[in-house]
């Protein structure tokens, strides 16, 4: 692995390896916190603090772990950055911690992190590993919030874009038009549809999930079929 | 010793209604979205599912039964400790856990090879299965008694596996079926929709 570039791992743990749209790994955090882009943002974020730690901690160990009771450490790395970040949120985003509940300490038994600690960290040098957790957590992030914002749209009618920011020496979920230069951005961006409330409760979450693998199977499908055609098979 | 309390040990309180909101109105598949990983990889045919079930529910009711003591006994700052160690409890109960369906797994190969050979590889599955960790840091999370916690850890039990058993009927029916688009795990989802709806609008109009 030791050609291929750090960019280059970054892109495939968002594309070839998305987390949650081509493993199909992680989908609890995934479907429960995505009610909102706010809320979906506040799990990426977590999620990666977890990620990279983990991954940088497996990877930098990977000599020392015996390989018999390899998962147990595992497991334990994790749960210590999962505590960390459990008490941070606790201590410094109190609404977010509220809004994500049980789903943070919960990332400790996400088979995301647990799956690249075994099939990647555990057998790559660092700055690979650190690399990996980069992609992948962009990947989750970024299937999280599209789910979110899918649900946001259709179960309210708007969408609030919201980043995290310090605005009076108190950190927090702020929206876009906080940060001076983007004041143009409207604080809810409404669409003209009338909302579903199904769509925020979990119903709406099968709903979005499954139409979004069934849109990608397909796109699948016709890509292979083009592929077919052009290497000369007939239908 | 702080003022904090420790629950009681039995509830006072009725528990049925706990029992059914973790059965249906709070089902851990549909509503609370816990152990969605299990559900979509072994709900592929009723056998796997109903193992996965059986496994399932008996570890969850155990957890609860094993981490509640340990809990308000040795980590909450109520404790004979008399420190505040609630920090720790992630960490303790996944050990307690993972301890627990290895220590099972060694004894049911070791004096039941057929159980073993139904349910056996299931467990090493179970440790990392987010259902069981979710049901012990609720119970925790609601402050619920003894006994109502470990009541609520069977009906969370029983609730994963109606679910886990339906989709699996579905997707057995499925696979015969000219609907190669739904029969995978994206059938599963569509499946685990409609039980949603179902349960959701059942449950609007019934009032418990």
């Amino acid at each position: 692995m030791a050609n291929k570039s750090f960019v280059g791992e970054i892109i495939r743990g968002i594309i070839k390896d998305n987390p949650v749209f081509v493993l199909v790994l992680g989908l609890c955090p995934t479907l429960a916190v995505s009610t909102s882009f706010a809320n979906a943002l506040g799990m990426a974020l977590a999620f990666t603090f977890v990620m990279l730690g983990s991954n940088i901690f497996v990877s930098l160990l990977r000599k020392q772990i015996p390989a018999d009771v390899r998962i147990p450490i595992f497991i334990l790395i994790i749960c210590t950055f999962v505590t960390m970040i459990d008490m941070m949120l606790e201590a410094f985003l109190p609404p977010m911690y509220d809004a994500l509940g049980i789903f943070v300490p919960l990332i400790v038994v996400n088979c995301i992190v647990i799956g690249r600690a075994e099939a990647y960290a555990n057998r790559n040098p660092v700055l690979p590993s650190i690399a990996d957790g980069i992609g992948i957590s962009i990947g989750f992030a970024a299937a999280l919030m599209l789910i979110g914002s899918i649900r946001e749209i259709l179960g309210t009618g708007g969408l609030k874009l919201v980043m995290l920011n310090v605005v009076d020496g108190v950190p927090g979920f702020y929206p876009l038009s906080a940060i001076p230069g983007l004041s143009f951005i409207p604080e809810v961006i409404k669409f003209p549809i009338e909302p579903a409330v199904v769509m925020i409760t979990p119903p709406g979450a099968f709903l979005t999930i499954a139409t979004l693998m069934l849109l990608f199977k397909i796109m699948g499908d016709r890509k292979r079929v083009k592929q077919l055609i052009k290497e000369g098979y007939e239908l | 010793m702080t003022d904090a309390l420790i629950p009681a040990l039995m509830p006072t309180e009725n528990i049925f209604p706990i029992f059914v909101e973790a059965m249906f109105t709070k089902n851990f598949l549909l509503v609370m979205f816990l152990g969605l990983c299990s559900y979509v990889g072994l709900t592929t045919n009723s056998d796997t599912s109903k193992g996965m079930s059986m496994a399932v529910t008996f570890v969850m009711t155990m957890s609860a039964i094993l981490t509640w003591p340990i809990y308000y006994y040795l980590l909450s700052d109520a404790s004979f400790l008399g420190n505040d160690l609630t920090f720790l409890k992630t960490i303790c109960f996944i050990l307690v856990i993972a301890a627990f369906v290895q220590l099972v797994e060694f004894i049911i190969r070791k004096f039941s090879p057929p159980l073993y050979r139904s349910l056996g590889i299931y467990l090493p599955l179970i440790s990392t299965n987010c259902a069981v960790l979710g049901v012990v840091l609720l119970n925790i999370q609601e402050g619920y008694t003894y006994g109502a916690s470990i009541l609520y850890a069977f009906g969370a039990g029983l609730g994963y596996s109606w679910v886990m058993l339906a989709t699996a009927a579905v997707r057995e029916k499925l696979i015969m079926r000219d609907v190669q688009l739904f029969s995978g795990f994206i059938g599963a989802f569509f499946a685990a929709m409609m039980a949603a709806l179902i349960v959701a609008s059942y449950f609007a109009v019934v009032k418990l």
